[in-house]
């Protein structure tokens, strides 16, 4: 049977008036993104890092903490990376598995990393947002207690939280989310300013829309391209720094791990013929670092070009 | 007759200014922006403000509408004083004043699809309209405005010039407002489409009973929506008057100028015009001149100009001239 013309006909003006999606700029920027090479690459071996970081663990039958006697000063020669002892990456000072150890310092190090820029794009964004948007007496107070927070060297500050109130990831943590923020919320008035001098912010006034809410829809999502470019570039500075509170020794303590802790432990060893000890964590730390690099600046070139 | 819809008396709007590097207790300078403006708007009928660039008509929309604070005189909405309202009686009273802007794609937020831009203002002011609803509305007013509803969630990227335009128009509409301020709505687009958008506007505000402030430099396009000019220079008014006295016959120098240099597209006409042509830029409404603000531009000055303020003389049949040596010029009519 035939359909009825009038069938087809609606079929036809119902397509016509089915609801076509939109390309957002998101949608955009995700598409140039995976036109970039690098940034693919970087993204693969960041997903392979964070594989490995959480999973790593079942792929040994060591415990990271668990102290092999007999390997204490016979590590040159019995801790040596092999398959056929299970040891995949050699032992440490200690006789701990090394593999292991890595597994849970990448884990920590990017955590510390991602908690830290967590902080920043949350706290930094919306203080700076905020101090954009009203501008006048109530940008230059929260601008100048910025510029305050900033003057006060953070490394020390942090090293004297760390000894009061003891050596802890939480106060880690806490140190590292009061510093992180500062520089974003620069970044963020700095944006603020000219964002809200364009028209549909204008627009948003006269319609009556409530001071905050104006700052949540229309000014924080169009920063956002800034603020994430900003928050991978950020990651990575952070576990460098987090890294060198555990260099000093004062970061993650025993028998948690960070990469930093590692890299120390390894230097300290470096001519006891267990260059291992070193090179493991090293390979680990720069891949991270890379990687979170690689797709920051794969971003930037993504949500950089000019707006549409 | 009705009462106005929209009363303006006296208004004023001072900018501060500081200078760069001045210390916090300088006293800031004053930036004239719009000073003593006063008219009247009839519901349903369409006043059109010219002038060139500079001269406060974009200032004197704002302040109506409520985003830049006014510094004297009264704004009075259907017996209100918008003026002496706080911000929370002020966001109310928003609803039934809306604007649609000059630059289409600026206006609208980028992140943000055309059924989110179009509903934002209802579901800021009607938090509790169900979202079916909300999308019928907008689907609704989006076909009135001749968008196809289908577009409803694409981006403003997307859309031409004149597309925006016709979004932006939507956004005004979509809780019936009594007044639309149209701040040089047309300008930033192609004459093809200025001319569709007018007409646009010109339905609209049949079918929704709307008043209209039309702000344009163009003469020709505020002549063919306005049922009343005011001719805008340096933040004061020049000439008032119906749209065809004063297109056909201004009174005011500076009307006459601003008409005459409008072209005709007929090329024997265009020759033959009188066109009084103006010398030099606009003064700096920082330190505006004093007396007639016109006066060292007018070809007519006088002496006498550079002392008292000139008041607004009222010739009759609603045609108001702030100038003592006023006297009608024929223009030719423009197209």
């Amino acid at each position: 049977m035939l359909p009825h013309a009038k069938d087809v006909e609606s079929v036809g003006e119902a397509v016509q008036l089915a609801e076509v999606q939109g390309r957002s700029l998101w949608a955009d920027a995700r598409t140039r993104f995976f036109r970039n090479k690098a940034a693919v690459f970087g993204l693969i071996l960041l997903v392979c890092v964070a594989i490995f970081a959480i999973f790593g663990g079942f792929f040994t039958q060591y415990e990271r903490d668990v102290v092999d006697f007999s390997l204490m000063g016979a590590n040159a020669y019995k801790g040596v990376p092999s398959f056929e002892t299970g040891h995949y990456f050699g032992t440490d000072a200690s006789g701990r598995d090394l593999y292991a150890r890595i597994v849970q310092g990448t884990a920590i190090s990017i955590m510390v990393g991602v908690v830290g820029a967590t902080v920043a794009v949350i706290v930094g964004t919306l203080y700076g947002a905020t101090a954009g948007y009203f501008g006048g007496r109530v940008d230059g107070i929260m601008m100048r207690t910025v510029d305050v927070l900033m003057s006060i060297p953070f490394m020390f500050v942090l090293i004297l939280m760390l000894v009061i109130f003891g050596r802890s990831m939480f106060m880690l943590f806490l140190g590292i989310g009061l510093i992180s923020w500062l520089d974003m919320a620069r970044i963020a008035r700095g944006q603020t300013l000219t964002i809200k001098n364009k028209e549909f912010v204008e627009v948003a006034h006269a319609i009556g829309v409530h001071p905050l809410k104006i700052i949540l829809r229309h000014i924080v999502p169009n920063l956002l391209g800034i603020v994430a470019v900003y928050a991978t570039l950020l990651v990575p500075q952070l576990i460098i720094f987090e890294s060198f509170i555990s260099f000093l020794g004062l970061g993650v303590q025993e028998p948690n791990t960070s990469l930093g802790a590692l890299l120390s432990e390894g230097a300290s060893n470096m001519f006891n013929g267990t260059i291992w000890q070193l090179q493991f964590p090293l390979i680990a730390f720069v891949f991270t670092i890379f990687a979170f690099f690689f797709v920051g600046d794969g971003l930037r070139d993504a949500l950089d070009p000019k707006d549409r | 007759m009705s009462s106005p819809i929209l009363s303006v008396k006296d208004l004023s709007v001072t900018f501060d200014v500081r200078r760069q590097g001045a210390w916090p207790w300088t006293p800031p300078r004053k930036l004239h922006a719009v000073s003593e403006m006063s008219f009247d708007l009839m519901p349903g009928q369409c006043l059109g403000v010219v002038g060139e660039s500079g001269s406060g008509k974009s200032t004197l929309a704002r302040a109506i509408v409520g985003t830049v604070p006014s510094s004297g005189g009264q704004i009075n909405f259907e017996g209100a004083d918008l003026a002496s309202m706080d911000t929370r009686q002020r966001r109310v009273h928003r609803r039934d004043v809306q604007m649609i802007f000059q630059d289409p794609l600026a206006a609208l937020n980028p992140r943000m699809t055309v059924g989110e831009i179009i509903a934002e203002p209802l579901i800021t002011h009607e938090p509790a309209t169900p979202r079916a609803e909300v999308k019928a509305r907008v689907r609704e007013l989006m076909e009135r405005v001749g968008l196809l509803p289908n577009l409803i969630n694409r981006y403003p990227h997307e859309f031409s010039g004149g597309q925006c335009q016709r979004i932006g128009i939507a956004r005004a509409l979509i809780l019936k407002p009594k007044l639309v301020i149209c701040d040089e709505p047309v300008s930033a687009l192609d004459v093809s489409v200025q001319a569709q958008v007018v007409n646009l506007l010109m339905e609209l505000q049949k079918d929704f009973n709307l008043s209209m402030i039309f702000i344009a430099h163009d003469l020709s396009v505020v002549k063919h929506i306005s049922d009343e000019i005011i001719v805008m220079y340096l933040g004061r008014q020049m000439e008032k008057a119906d749209a065809k006295t004063l297109t056909t016959a201004p009174e005011h120098p500076y009307s006459q100028a601003l008409i005459s240099s409008v072209p005709i597209p007929d090329p024997v006409l265009e020759k033959a015009r009188v066109r009084p042509i103006l010398d030099g830029e606009l003064p700096s409404p920082l330190a505006p001149p004093s007396g007639c603000v016109f006066r060292t531009r007018c070809p007519k000055a006088q002496a006498s100009c550079a002392g008292d303020r000139p008041v607004m003389q009222n010739l009759g049949n609603n045609h108001e001239v702030a100038c003592p040596f006023h006297e009608p010029l024929q223009v030719l009519s423009i197209a």
